[in-house]
This record gives C-alpha cells, sequence and structure tokens, in this order.
C-alpha cells in the first residue's frame, strides 16, 4: 500500500493515471464501433500515420500534436474517399489501404533520417512512454476526447444501424457513406489523441482489444460499452503500475493482459456456442 | 560508381529477389481480400526478429519461425484457413507489445548492442547486407517464388470461387494455411530488405496496380511480380543518387507511384463478379 502511495507522489504519475484512463476510455468506445464495423485495419492503419505525423511535424519544427491530428484525420478523409463498388472491391479497398500505410510510415522513415536529432527517438513515437506527459497534453487530450465521445454519442443510433445492416439501413434513408466518413474522422481524431501517449503502434491494442472481448461476452451495445471501457481502464491502470515498478515497457504489460482477458472471453464463449446458446 | 559496389551488388541481387516473391504472394493477398494478415505478419516479423537478437541468435531464425508460426495460428482461429479481421487484431497487437518488450530486454541486457537495433528491424536495412546474407535471401525468396508459381492454379481456383473449387475436390483448407506459410516466410525475407513496418507496401501496391490494370489472372500475377522488381530497383537507383533518401522510402514511393498512376489513369473495369 506504502509502495501506490509512494507512486503518487511523482507529479509525472498523476498525469499518466489521467492521461491513461482518458485513452482508455475513449479508446474502448471508438474501438467498441470500430469492432463491430471490422475496420480494424482502418483502425490500424489510421493509428500509424500517426507517427510520420509527428516526425515530420519535429522535422519542419512544429508541437507533434499538430502532425498527429493532421495525418490522423486527413488520412481517415481519403480512407473514407476510397469507392466500394461490387462485392469484389474488398481487395482493391485493402491494397489501397495497405499501400497509403506503408508509403506513410516510409515517409516517417524519412522524416526521421532527414532530422538526424530523432532517430533515438523514432522508439518513443511508435511505442509511446508514459513518462513525461505534460499536464498540457492532458488537458488536450480532454477536450478531444469530449469532442469524440459527444459526436459518437450524436451519431450513435444511425451508425450503430448502418454498422449492423447497411443495406437495410440505406433503404430507410440513413446516409450510411457519410455516417461512414464521419465515423472514420472520429476513429482518426481518437487515435491522434491516444498516440501521443500510447504511441502509434499500440494505441491500436486499446481500441481493438477490450472492444473485442467486450462483443466476445454479450451482443448488447450498452453492457457491451460498458464493459469495454471497464476493461480498457483497468488494463491501463495494471499496466501502469507494473511498468511503474518494472523496467519493461507499458505496451507490453497492456497487450499482454488484454489479451488475456479476450482469450478467455473466445474460451468462455465456445461451450456457450456448441450448444447454440449465442447466435 | 555505386553500381560496382559490392553492398549496392548485394542489396540488387537480395531485392530483386525478395521483389519478385513480394508480388506474386502480394497477388494472392489481394485477391483473397488478406492484405491485413500480411499487414500483421509484418509485424510479428519485428518481434520475431529481437526475440532472437534478445536471446542471442541469429535474427532471422526468429523472424522465420515467428512469421510461419503466427501465419498458421492465423488460419487456425479463422474459418477455412482465412484468418478473421479482429482475431488479426488481437493477435498482433499482443505480439507486439511482446516485441517492445524483446526490444527493452535486448537494449538493457546486452552491452555494446547497436541502440539502433529496432529501427533497422523496423525500416530495413538493405545496403547493410552482407554476401552471405545477401545470398541466402535471394534464395529463400527463390524459393519462395517456385513454390507459389507451383501452388499457382489451384490456389487461383480456390481464391477465386471457393465454393465450387471445395466441391471439384480442390483441397481449399490445406492450400489456405500453405499460402498462409508462405506468406510468413515472405514476410521474413522482406523484413531485411524494407523492414518489417514497409513490406506491406511491396505486398500491396504491385499486386493492386496489377489488379486495377488486367483482368487476367496469370498476367496479373506476372505484372505484379514485374512491377514489383521495376520499383525495387528504381528504389535502390533513387538512393544510391541521393543518399539523403532512405532506400526503403525510395521502393515505397515508386511502389505507391506505380500504384496511384494504375488507379487514376488504369483501365476503369467492371468489378470481376459482374464481369464474368
Amino acid at each position: 500500500m506504502t509502495d501506490l502511495q509512494q507512486m503518487w507522489v511523482f507529479p509525472f504519475m498523476v498525469n499518466a493515471f489521467r492521461a491513461g484512463t482518458i485513452v482508455a476510455v475513449v479508446a474502448a468506445v471508438v474501438g467498441w464501433f470500430m469492432v463491430l464495423r471490422r475496420q480494424s485495419f482502418a483502425g490500424h492503419t489510421l493509428a500509424v500515420v500517426g507517427f510520420p505525423g509527428a516526425a515530420g511535424a519535429t522535422l519542419v519544427g512544429l508541437s507533434t500534436t499538430y502532425g498527429y491530428f493532421a495525418f490522423c484525420v486527413t488520412a481517415a478523409v481519403v480512407l473514407g474517399l476510397i469507392p466500394r463498388v461490387g462485392p469484389d472491391a474488398d481487395g482493391l479497398e485493402s491494397a489501397l489501404t495497405g499501400t497509403i500505410q506503408a508509403f506513410l510510415l516510409a515517409c516517417g522513415f524519412l522524416f526521421a533520417a532527414l532530422y538526424k536529432g530523432l532517430l533515438g527517438g523514432v522508439t518513443a513515437l511508435l511505442f509511446g512512454s508514459f513518462l513525461g506527459i505534460t499536464a498540457m497534453q492532458v488537458w488536450v487530450l480532454l477536450v478531444v476526447a469530449i469532442a469524440v465521445l459527444v459526436v459518437l454519442a450524436a451519431i450513435g443510433r444511425p451508425l450503430l444501424f448502418a454498422s449492423i445492416d447497411p443495406d437495410a439501413a440505406a433503404g430507410r434513408g440513413v446516409p450510411v457513406r457519410l455516417l461512414s466518413m464521419l465515423f472514420l474522422v472520429v476513429l482518426g481524431a481518437a487515435v491522434a489523441g491516444a498516440s501521443q501517449i500510447t504511441g502509434s503502434l499500440l494505441v491500436f491494442a486499446l481500441l481493438v482489444m477490450p472492444a473485442a472481448t467486450a462483443q466476445a461476452i454479450t451482443a448488447s451495445p450498452r453492457l457491451g460499452l460498458a464493459l469495454s471501457i471497464a476493461f480498457a481502464v483497468v488494463v491501463t491502470w495494471v499496466g501502469l503500475i507494473a511498468a511503474y515498478h518494472s523496467p519493461y515497457p507499458i505496451g507490453f504489460f497492456v497487450t499482454t493482459l488484454a489479451f488475456a482477458g479476450y482469450v478467455l472471453a473466445r474460451l468462455g464463449r465456445l461451450p456457450l456456442r456448441t450448444v447454440g446458446a449465442v447466435a | 560508381m555505386t553500381l560496382t559496389q559490392p553492398f549496392f551488388q548485394h542489396a540488387l541481387l537480395a531485392g530483386t529477389a525478395i521483389a519478385a516473391a513480394a508480388g506474386l504472394i502480394g497477388y494472392f493477398l489481394v485477391l483473397r481480400a488478406q492484405v491485413f494478415t500480411g499487414d500483421a505478419l509484418s509485424h510479428v516479423a519485428f518481434t520475431g526478429a529481437l526475440a532472437a537478437l534478445a536471446i542471442g541468435v541469429d535474427p532471422r531464425l526468429g523472424l522465420f519461425v515467428a512469421t510461419i508460426g503466427v501465419a498458421l495460428l492465423l488460419g487456425v482461429l479463422g474459418r477455412r484457413g482465412r484468418p478473421d479481421d479482429v482475431a488479426i487484431g488481437n493477435v498482433f497487437s499482443w505480439i507486439l507489445g511482446l516485441g517492445v518488450f524483446f526490444l527493452t530486454v535486448y537494449t538493457t541486457s546486452r552491452s555494446a548492442v547497436n541502440g539502433n537495433a529496432g529501427v533497422s528491424v523496423l525500416f530495413g536495412s538493405i545496403f547493410g547486407l552482407s554476401t552471405s546474407q545477401a545470398v541466402t535471401a535471394a534464395v529463400i525468396a527463390g524459393l519462395v517464388c517456385v513454390a507459389v508459381v507451383i501452388v499457382a492454379r489451384p490456389l487461383l481456383f480456390a481464391s477465386i470461387d471457393e465454393a465450387v473449387a471445395a466441391a471439384r475436390g480442390v483441397p481449399v483448407r490445406l492450400l489456405g494455411f500453405a499460402f498462409l506459410a508462405l506468406v510468413g516466410a515472405c514476410a521474413a525475407v522482406a523484413t531485411q530488405a524494407v523492414g518489417s513496418l514497409l513490406i506491406l507496401g511491396l505486398l500491396a501496391a504491385p499486386a493492386g496496380a496489377a489488379q486495377r490494370l488486367t483482368d487476367r489472372p496469370y498476367r496479373a500475377l506476372a505484372l505484379s511480380a514485374g512491377l514489383a522488381i521495376l520499383e525495387m530497383w528504381a528504389g535502390l537507383a533513387l538512393s544510391s543518387t541521393v543518399p539523403k533518401v532512405p532506400p526503403s522510402f525510395g521502393i515505397l514511393a515508386a511502389a505507391t507511384a506505380v500504384f496511384a498512376t494504375a488507379v487514376i489513369v488504369g483501365p476503369r473495369r467492371m468489378p470481376a463478379g459482374a464481369a464474368r
């Protein structure tokens, strides 16, 4: 217990907990929709393009925050513009997504190579660091989180409908394409905010794992969202505490815990599925 | 003249074979809408290489064991040897977390190591290949190419119309697994050239361009490999003339430019389903 109290003496740990909690809540909610819509690949791509954004911003002497938002939101708009035509458009869509992702990462590498001083920081940009989060960053994160959650709350119902049955939703006059674009932009903004703390490669873990676990347990949106949030927050807190007490990075603890939860949820579902209790 | 320097010749030899393999494998990845699987395996390559470095064995061993092993695991998790995207996302996020763990172990426990090992695994170091590394990479990539050509016919059938192929006695599931193992091997060998984060571009861009330019499967397969090789050469040439540009960026820039051109000026194709 004294250990825990000692941890709170450090302002950087307090900021880390604040930022981590905000990131976890937003990632869990946005991720729940992402998993439902089977857009993990797009989500992953939006997550990694923050890296070239941050590296590019550093190169031209701007704050990385601008770089994260500029790249993540622009990439979201571009992905949203890719036409989905016919049943076989899947291949082209994923080829485009993959190319955009790899090219932007290569750009990030180029920026890092041009800006010599950044090279050691590449790992931090990619994998994040919970040390040295400033109070300013926490405020930016909070504002973004509230904006993202407000937009999601506003479009939640039609988005849910459009995600579960796009054809029926379109037939009823729901603007499916517009919703899809809006959702990608929200995803991009959420990821840009979170990447500053968790790094470009690990924000995706918080998006996909708690949400997938919640959806393996329940099909109910309300319960699912609540479970997803609870799970993400617990995993982040435990990860922060473990990382504080050990030489190993937070990303390892967060992903391992979250993955264990996912595996347990999937395993727990198996017997149910065999008797046909879960559709 | 850079052309005669050994590092450039090594890069050319390994790069050409790797590009050919990636072009062939990539065509099937795009056709089967499994690009995300290729992405996941490229992240697994990162962890495999760093795990091997952390325990002190040849990183290539880690690369192949990790990528092929996880490729097969992803197949088991999905249906009919086709991975499911949520399962992929979960598995590779965890493996990436494991990769950071090994990175920390490697950089903190071994003294006097290359502090940028993580960065070079992520982004490749094709100009740093030794003769034996280049030859090994070329041989393995060549074997992947041969294997793809051997399974091309049934795999094409199984990819385009799985149900009919299965009914005609094509071992669809087995082919799915064999293909995943080949994707794993390709990701492992390509890591040395363009790095684990950028393999995806070499897999997706030439194949996407080829599919955009022709409807015929074999022509597209050959075109995909051909484009990948040309893009590799263009990238290597670019970065040897402009030393500030890392070769991985040159290769990816060439691949992206070709794909973008194909999408914008290529023939407007009917969706394949409607054409048949």
